[in-house]
C-alpha cells in the first residue's frame, strides 16, 4: 500500500520522529515584567481588544482582532512612538485550522523597543491596508499577496511584486511545492516557445540537483566522456580515462597501482 | 532536434503613440550597468524630469523562504550567503545568531571576537565596493581602481580563513568551525594601517570633486519622516538625521565592549550618505583594532572553545566525533535528521552593512523552519525609489540608485 501524503501541506517533513518526543517551548515571560511594555500594552487595550499578549525573547507579541489593524497601527505610531514598520508577513495554517496569522514588526527608536502586532484572518479575507500609515507596507503588502494571495483593502496598486504578473498560484502557500507546480514547469517553455512546442522541449526540471549520467548533451561524464549527444541507454560504454599524460611530466611520476605500498598506519 | 524558433517579441512599451502630451515612458534595466543587478525602472519624463518612477524587482527571485521552509536550518546557512553576496558574513551571522536566540544559546567568547572580526571585514569589504561602483557610475574611474585593490586584500584574508572569496558561509549557529589562521592578524593590521592612508586618498580625489559635488550635493534628498516611513535603515537612514545603529542600541557578540561612534547627518542627500560610508569605515577600522587585542587576551586565556556545548542541537567537536562514539552518534543524527529547536518564534535584527538585516524564525518544533522570512534592508531602499526620483533628472537616477546601495540578491532574495 503506498504511503498516505497529506496534500494540504506539501513541504518536506520529518522522515522520523521519536513517538515520545515533546518539543520544548521558548519562554514567554508576562508582560508586567517590562514596564515600557506593561504601559504600552494599557494604552491598546484602552482603545482595542487584545486577544493574548506576552513577551517573548526580549519583544511584545500582541494579538488583536484583525479589523482593528490599521487602529492599533496607528496608536502605536503617533502615540506610542512606534515609528517603523520593520516587517509584515503572513504565516499559513490553512491546513490546520483554515486561517492565515498576520504579523507587523514595529520599532520604536526612542523606546529601543520592539513590537509583533499578530492576528487572524480567514482563508480568502482581506486585511485593511496600512500603506497610508507607513510607506513600507506598500511593497510588504504586495509580496504578502504574490506570496499568499491575501489582498489588502484600500492598497493603491495591489499586482504581483517578485513573480510575474501573469504567474498563477501562491508560492508560500503550504500546498505549493517546493519545485513549483504544473504552470510553474510550462510557463517558460509557453511563454518564449509556445504551446505547440511542449512536446519537443518538455516541461522545465526545477531541481538544481538532478544530474542524469546518461544524458551526455548536458553533463560532461568526467572520467567516462563520450562524445557529446551519444545516446546511452541500458549499460555503460567502457571508455573510462586515464588523464595522466603517457610521456611523463616533468618532475612527476606516472602512478602506478601495482608498484604503490599502501602505508596503513597513517601516523608512522 | 526540431528546429524552435521563440516566440518573444520585441515590447513597445516606451513608445507612446497617442498623446497629447510629450511624456514618454523610459525603461531603465533590468540590463542597464548602473542598475546595479536586475533592478527595471519604469520612469514617467516630462522632457528630461522625472514625474513618476515604478521600480520593478523580482529578475533575481529565487525563493529563499520557500527552500528555508524545506531545509534542514544548518543546510540554509550557504543560502544565506547568496542575499547580500558583497557581504556574505554578515547574512550567514544573521541567521546563526537568530537561530541561537531561538534556542537560547550562548556563544563562546573566542568565537564571538572572530565573528565580530569577520562582520568588520565584510562592512568594509561592501563600503568598499560601494565607493568602487558609484564612482565608477559617475565617471571616477580611479576610485574604482583604488578602491577594488584595496577590497582585494581583504578578500585575500577571508579567503585564507575560510577558503571562499564570495560565499564565505563562515559562521556556523553556534559558533564559528574555524579558529582564525596563523597569518590573519598580521594580514590584518597590515591592512589596517594602510586603511587610513587608502581612505584619505579616496576622499583627496573625491571631496572636492567638482563633478562628484555637483552629481551629490542636494541630490536625492532624504527627509527624516520619509526615511522612517519607507522603513529605512543603515547608513540611508543615518544620513537622514536618526542615528541609529543596532550595534549600539540593541548591541549583540561584544558591541557593547568597543568603543565605536555612530556618524549621522540631518542632509539627507547623496553626499551625506557618501560621507556616512566613508567614516563608517574608520569605525569599522577602529573596531577591528580592538577586536585583534580581544583576541590576544583570549589566547592569553586559554579561551579555546569555537562553538556552544549544546549536544541537542550542535555537533560535537571533529575530534571528539572522530573518537567518541556518543558524539559521532549525535552528530550522524543532526547531520541527517537535524535540529529540532524549540516551539516559538523569534524576530533578530542585526546591522549589516546594508542596514537592518532580520530573521523572523517561527519554529513548531520540527527540523525545518515552519516560516522563516528575511527582512533585507535593500527591499526598501529600492521601494523608497518611487517616492524619491519624481522630480529629479536622469542623471540623478544614476547617483541615487548608486547611494540606495541595493544589491539585488537581498531584494529579490
Amino acid at each position: 500500500m503506498r504511503a498516505y501524503t497529506p496534500k494540504d501541506n506539501v513541504q518536506a517533513k520529518p522522515y522520523y520522529t521519536d513517538r515520545f518526543y515533546i518539543s520544548p517551548q521558548v519562554p514567554k515571560e508576562a508582560i508586567e515584567n517590562d514596564a515600557v511594555f506593561a504601559a504600552d500594552l494599557a494604552a491598546i487595550k484602552a482603545k482595542f481588544e487584545v486577544s493574548d499578549a506576552y513577551i517573548q525573547v526580549g519583544q511584545m507579541v500582541v494579538y488583536i482582532h484583525a479589523k482593528n489593524n490599521y487602529g492599533v497601527l496607528e496608536l502605536l505610531r503617533d502615540e506610542l512612538e512606534y515609528t517603523q514598520l520593520t516587517e509584515m508577513s503572513a504565516i499559513d495554517w490553512l491546513a490546520k485550522e483554515n486561517k492565515f496569522e498576520i504579523f507587523y514588526q514595529m520599532l520604536s527608536m526612542n523606546k529601543r523597543k520592539r513590537v509583533r502586532i499578530k492576528m487572524f484572518i480567514e482563508n480568502g479575507q482581506a486585511v485593511n491596508s496600512v500603506n497610508e500609515l507607513f510607506r513600507s507596507a506598500d511593497w510588504s503588502e504586495r509580496e504578502m499577496f504574490d506570496m499568499f494571495g491575501i489582498e489588502a483593502n484600500g492598497h493603491p496598486f495591489m499586482k504581483r511584486i517578485l513573480l510575474p504578473y501573469d504567474w498563477q498560484g501562491h508560492p508560500l502557500l503550504k500546498t505549493y511545492p517546493l519545485e513549483g507546480d504544473e504552470f510553474a514547469a510550462w510557463y517558460e517553455i509557453d511563454k518564449i516557445y509556445g504551446k505547440e512546442a511542449r512536446d519537443i522541449i518538455g516541461p522545465e526540471l526545477r531541481d538544481p540537483a538532478r544530474v542524469d549520467r546518461y544524458d551526455s548533451e548536458r553533463f560532461a561524464r568526467l572520467g567516462f566522456e563520450v562524445p557529446k549527444g551519444t545516446v546511452i541507454t541500458g549499460h555503460e560504454p567502457k571508455t573510462e580515462q586515464s588523464y595522466q599524460e603517457e610521456g611523463g611530466v616533468f618532475m612527476i611520476k606516472k602512478f602506478d597501482k601495482k608498484s604503490s605500498v599502501v602505508i596503513d598506519d597513517p601516523q608512522r | 532536434m526540431a528546429q524552435i524558433t521563440n516566440r518573444l517579441t520585441p515590447f513597445f512599451e516606451n513608445i507612446t503613440f497617442d498623446r497629447d502630451d510629450n511624456e514618454i515612458i523610459l525603461n531603465f534595466g533590468p540590463q542597464h550597468p548602473s542598475a546595479h543587478g536586475q533592478l527595471r525602472l519604469m520612469l514617467h519624463l516630462q522632457q528630461e524630469q522625472i514625474v513618476k518612477a515604478h521600480p520593478d524587482i523580482g529578475y533575481l527571485h529565487r525563493g529563499m523562504e520557500k527552500m528555508a521552509e524545506n531545509m534542514i536550518y544548518n543546510e540554509f546557512m550557504p543560502t544565506t550567503d547568496r542575499m547580500d553576496y558583497i557581504a556574505s558574513s554578515s547574512n550567514n551571522y544573521g541567521f546563526a545568531l537568530a537561530v541561537e536566540k531561538l534556542i537560547g544559546l550562548e556563544v563562546p567568547r573566542r568565537a564571538k571576537v572572530i565573528r565580530m572580526m569577520l562582520l568588520e571585514i565584510n562592512r568594509i569589504m561592501s563600503h568598499l565596493f560601494w565607493l568602487a561602483t558609484t564612482a565608477l557610475d559617475i565617471g571616477a574611474m580611479t576610485v574604482f581602481l583604488f578602491a577594488f585593490r584595496e577590497r582585494e586584500y581583504l578578500m585575500d584574508i577571508i579567503e585564507g580563513y575560510c577558503g571562499a572569496r564570495l560565499t564565505h558561509s563562515a559562521i556556523r549557529i553556534g559558533g564559528v568551525p574555524l579558529d582564525i589562521q596563523d597569518t590573519f592578524l598580521i594580514q590584518l593590521k597590515t591592512f589596517l594601517d594602510k586603511l587610513p592612508q587608502n581612505i584619505k586618498d579616496y576622499e583627496d580625489l573625491l571631496d572636492t570633486n567638482r563633478i562628484w559635488l555637483m552629481r551629490m550635493e542636494e541630490v536625492g534628498h532624504i527627509s527624516k519622516e520619509l526615511s522612517l516611513s519607507w522603513g529605512c535603515t543603515g547608513p540611508m537612514l543615518r544620513a537622514s538625521g536618526t542615528a541609529w545603529d543596532i550595534r549600539k542600541e540593541e548591541p549583540y557578540e561584544l558591541y557593547d565592549e568597543v568603543e565605536f561612534s555612530v556618524p549621522f547627518s540631518d542632509k539627507g542627500d547623496n553626499f551625506a550618505r557618501y560621507r556616512i560610508y566613508m567614516e563608517e569605515m574608520r569605525e569599522s577600522a577602529k573596531i577591528l583594532y580592538q577586536t585583534m587585542d580581544m583576541y590576544a587576551a583570549c589566547v592569553k586565556n586559554n579561551q579555546t572553545e569555537l562553538m556552544a556545548h549544546a549536544p541537542k542541537y550542535i555537533s560535537a567537536s571533529k575530534l571528539d566525533i572522530m573518537t567518541q562514539n556518543y558524539s559521532l552518534m549525535q552528530h550522524f543524527v543532526l547531520v541527517t535528521q537535524g535540529m529540532r529547536p524549540p516551539v516559538g518564534e523569534v524576530y533578530v535584527a542585526t546591522e549589516s552593512p546594508k542596514g537592518e538585516l532580520g530573521f523572523y524564525i517561527n519554529s513548531q518544533g520540527g527540523p525545518y523552519p515552519y516560516r522563516l522570512k528575511l527582512r533585507a534592508p535593500s527591499f526598501w531602499h529600492t521601494g523608497i525609489l518611487t517616492d524619491l526620483l519624481p522630480g529629479h533628472y536622469i542623471p540623478d537616477v544614476v547617483s541615487i540608485i548608486g547611494t540606495t546601495n541595493i544589491v539585488f540578491g537581498e531584494v529579490d532574495r
